[in-house]
């Protein structure tokens, strides 16, 4: 029973990937693409490591899946405004995502449920992860703190001259 | 009590199926912004694998490895998307095929 709440979430992931890879509007693959982290998500939950589900969605499906979101409102691309949003908005856009979306939702809460809880024999809970972090692997939090502090300064030399057409006014470097 | 109710190939079959995605998508794509989801499609899949013999084993260091993809994908996402914003800029296109000459 709960061996096969692994292989749906599989297969969600599986074909969410593929539509959102074959996807002709960005906005649309972006929504798969979030349906498939979210399988992703479930799947670590159910190999028992919750504390990799919770990054899984709040990292992933939320932070750097946004960023994507605001760079493709950023460059507007097609059509304008109302017309394309009302095109958005159609049934059959959000429909099949939705559905995969309420698969999982329905796997978490029969875990939930459920006493034996996940498949995996034994949970990594996040106490462990984090005593492990900051055991023998602190030199890697120093290394994730240069890699995101490199990406920070790189992320703001390349959007910078962006920033300053949008208002000239400012004009200085 | 260690290990899996699910065998670990199965896990790992998926992971491969999903790097395959992302990487068909990386190669057949031209727009960059897909490019960047096939990236990122890639990075998880790598991610599945090492929560997966983590889990396996009973240990943390997988999920550790994780946190550190995690945030390989955020410091690459955010640099690929200021560049996307240039080339956009530049160009007027996101089709990468027109964007393949360096500056002598």
């Amino acid at each position: 029973m709960m061996e096969s709440l692994f292989y749906i979430a599989a297969l969600v992931a599986l074909f969410s990937t593929l539509q959102a890879l074959s996807r002709s509007n960005a906005a649309h693959a972006l929504i798969y693409l979030i349906i498939s982290l979210l399988a992703v998500a479930v799947i670590f939950f159910l190999l028992g490591a919750p504390f990799a589900a919770a990054l899984e969605v709040v990292i992933y499906a939320g932070a750097i899946m946004v960023l994507f979101v605001f760079v493709i409102m950023m460059l507007n691309l097609g059509e304008s405004g109302d017309a394309r949003e009302r095109r958005w908005l159609e049934p059959r856009i959000w429909v099949v995502p939705a559905l995969l979306a309420a698969i999982l939702l329905a796997e978490l809460l029969a875990v939930e449920i459920q006493t034996e809880g996940i498949t995996s024999g034994k949970e990594v809970s996040p106490k462990e992860v984090g005593l492990t972090l900051f055991g023998p692997y602190v030199l890697a939090v120093e290394i994730a703190s240069m890699l995101l502090l490199a990406g920070l300064v790189g992320a703001y030399h390349l959007g910078r001259r962006f920033i300053d057409r949008k208002s000239p006014a400012g004009g200085s470097h | 009590m260690a290990g899996l109710q699910i065998p670990l190939e199965h896990v790992l079959v998926l992971a491969t199926l999903l790097f395959i995605a992302g990487l068909v998508g990386l190669m057949v794509r031209r727009n960059i912004i897909f490019i960047l989801m096939s990236l990122e499609v890639m990075l998880n899949a790598a991610a599945l694998a090492f929560v997966a013999a983590g889990a396996y084993w009973g240990q943390a260091d997988g999920q550790i490895i994780f946190m550190l993809i995690l945030t390989i994908a955020a410091a690459e996402v955010s640099v690929g998307l200021g560049l996307v914003l240039q080339v956009q800029r530049r160009f007027r296109t996101l089709d990468m095929d027109n964007a393949n000459r360096l500056r002598g």
